[in-house]
């Protein structure tokens, strides 16, 4: 399914805010697999994902989707193949637009937008569907602008347009760290659900050691710019935070104090 | 009074199509293009020498628009494909135009004194300012129509999510840059029939004709907005429109009031000044009183 093959990244190479985020990385997943990501603060989760989304241009290496190379791809093609849920929940939507114009651009995601008034009667019926599955009580609120929403609701709504569109591979950035401990857990049950549903490919990162064990079928630790640890199905389903933070310590070396872990 | 006042909104509704072009640019893409000062006398220029060469007012007001959308692409492409800020790619084409616009007169000034204008053309009996009043309304309901069923279309959705949140439209498989250009293309396209028809209606194209454009556009959607209200698409545009009629309106009062036309840019800076800096002055009068309350 995806296939990443030695990325290296270096954010303003040559000058004094040089930066290695990325040092030759390699990962593969196989269709369906549901991949939880952890590591540190600046341990370049973020940047993982953001070259697999094409945000920027890795240095090094290739990114192969379904056996398509799209290292060279811009964002907006890569699109196509991908669904994202961004950490900032004003990040995923357009907030002075309405539910409905978010959803009609969502749904054709990937597709060359064409001078088709933007959503039929029919379509809005599916969307409001697609909407009560939510629980949220959208499906009344069609024409409401997406920044009247909680975050909890935008990013729910982020999901679901990450997904209306069968996406190959869903990329979830931090998706619930934004919403009260609450919210997060409504989203993130969500998330469980359509992921499930529809069998997507999924890489989600989180900074809760606990979600990443609970969720997903696999779970990637992440170090300094490399992957340290990685624990495939049979294995994660018996792990335990203290087990993790082991694998961690052992894994990363001997500097590693728990403080400098950040993975509350 | 009565033809002060059908001066004064056909005034509004000729200017209105710039307001609508400033509107797409200012509001919908979130760029401030300056193009626009250098479109408004590149659509009166060539219009005005396209009727002067024998052209049909309409087919010469068609290539005005198609000129004002070239120029609108040329700004789009600077800033998109060469990367300068959006500011300074609008100064640039504008400053080009200055030229282009003496080039395609040939000198700084063009009347129209005897060649038919859309105007006289199609007046069907009217006085004149009754004509262009008509006239006017047409070509603005016209406009208005369009816009509102092309920024309905996926493609008008896709531009103006890109000006509300790029992010969000290039993770939806949307690319920005073309989604720019063609905003900067249809604002620019806009305004360069807005130039053409004042030129008609002022009787000469002039080079100079568009100092302080922007400005004025500004002016009438601010206006519009705040008179008006922004609660739908359609909503701002009926808001935009209204707007230029009633800065016309303004403009007509304050120079009835004994106020000389040269000061008249100087007023409309100020007023576009302090409405943009309404939102800030408010927050901090808003703080400024909760402040006051604690300090008693
Ligand atoms: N756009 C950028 N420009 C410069 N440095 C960056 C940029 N994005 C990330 N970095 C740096 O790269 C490193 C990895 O960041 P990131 O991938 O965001 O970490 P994480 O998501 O794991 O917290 C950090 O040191 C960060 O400061
Ligand atoms: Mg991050």
């Amino acid at each position: 399914m995806l296939d990443i093959k030695h990325i290296s990244k270096t954010f303003n190479p040559g000058t004094i805010t040089e930066k290695v985020a990325l040092t030759d990385v390699s990962l593969h997943l196989a269709p369906g697999e549901f991949v939880t990501v952890i590591g540190g603060n600046g341990a370049g989760k973020s940047t993982l994902m953001n070259s697999i989304a094409g945000t920027y241009p890795v240095d090094t290496g290739t990114i192969t989707i379904d056996s398509t190379d799209i290292t060279k791809w811009p964002e907006h093609k890569r699109a196509k193949f991908i669904g994202r849920v961004f950490q900032d929940p004003m990040m995923g939507t357009a907030a002075n637009m309405m539910i409905e114009e978010n959803l009609a651009i969502a749904a054709r995601r990937g597709k060359t937008p064409t001078l088709r008034w933007s959503s039929s009667a029919k379509e809005r019926e599916h969307y409001r569907e697609l909407l009560s599955g939510l629980h949220l009580g959208l499906e009344d609120r069609l024409e409401s602008h997406v920044g009247l929403l909680s975050g909890g609701q935008r990013q729910a709504l982020t999901l679901l347009m990450a997904t209306m569109a069968q996406p190959k591979l869903l990329l979830l950035d931090e998706h619930t760290a934004a919403l009260d401990p609450k919210t997060a857990e409504k989203v993130l049950s969500l998330t469980k659900s359509i992921v499930e549903r529809q069998h997507l490919t999924t890489l989600m990162i989180t900074h809760n050691m606990r979600d990443a064990l609970r969720l997903g079928t696999r779970l990637i630790m992440m170090y300094e710019g490399r992957i340290i640890v990685d624990v495939k199905e049979e294995q994660k389903k018996g792990l335990q935070v203290k087990d993790l933070l082991e694998l961690f310590e052992k894994a990363a070396g001997s500097e590693l104090t728990s403080d400098s872990l950040l993975l509350s | 009074m009565t033809a002060l006042i059908i001066a004064t909104v056909s005034q509004g509704l000729l200017w209105a199509l710039m307001a609508i072009g400033v509107y797409i640019t200012f509001r919908v893409l979130d760029i401030a293009d300056l193009t626009v000062e250098g479109t408004f006398p590149l659509g009166a220029a060539t219009c005005a020498t396209l009727l002067t060469a024998g052209w049909q007012p309409i087919p010469a007001m068609l290539m005005a628009c198609l000129a004002g959308c070239l120029a609108g692409v040329v700004t789009g492409l600077l800033t998109t494909k060469l990367k300068i800020p959006a500011l300074l790619a609008g100064i640039l084409t504008m400053i080009a135009l200055y030229s282009v616009n003496l080039r395609i007169m040939g000198k700084a000034n063009l009347p129209l004194l005897t060649q038919d204008t859309i105007f006289t053309l199609y007046s069907f009996g009217l006085d004149k300012a009754t004509a262009q009043l008509a006239i006017g309304f047409i070509v603005v309901l016209l406009t208005a129509v369009v816009n509102y069923w092309f920024f309905g279309t996926e493609i008008g959705a896709a531009i103006r999510a890109t000006g509300v949140n790029p992010h969000m439209i290039r993770a939806n498989g949307i690319n920005t840059d073309i989604m720019v250009v063609l905003g900067l293309l249809l604002s620019n396209g806009l305004v360069a029939v807005s130039g053409a028809l004042v030129a008609q209606s002022n009787g000469f194209a002039d080079v100079g004709m568009g100092v302080g454009t922007i400005v004025i556009g500004l002016a009438s959607v601010i206006i519009g907005e705040v008179l008006f209200g922004t609660r739908s698409f359609k909503n701002c545009l009926i808001s935009v429109i209204l707007g230029s009629i009633v800065y016309r309106a303004v403009i007509a009062v304050v120079l009835q009031m004994g106020m000389p036309p040269n000061d008249l840019k100087l007023f409309t800076a100020i007023l576009v000044a302090i409405a943009l800096s309404m939102p800030l002055i408010q927050s901090r009068w808003r703080k400024f009183k909760k402040d006051r309350k604690a300090a008693n």
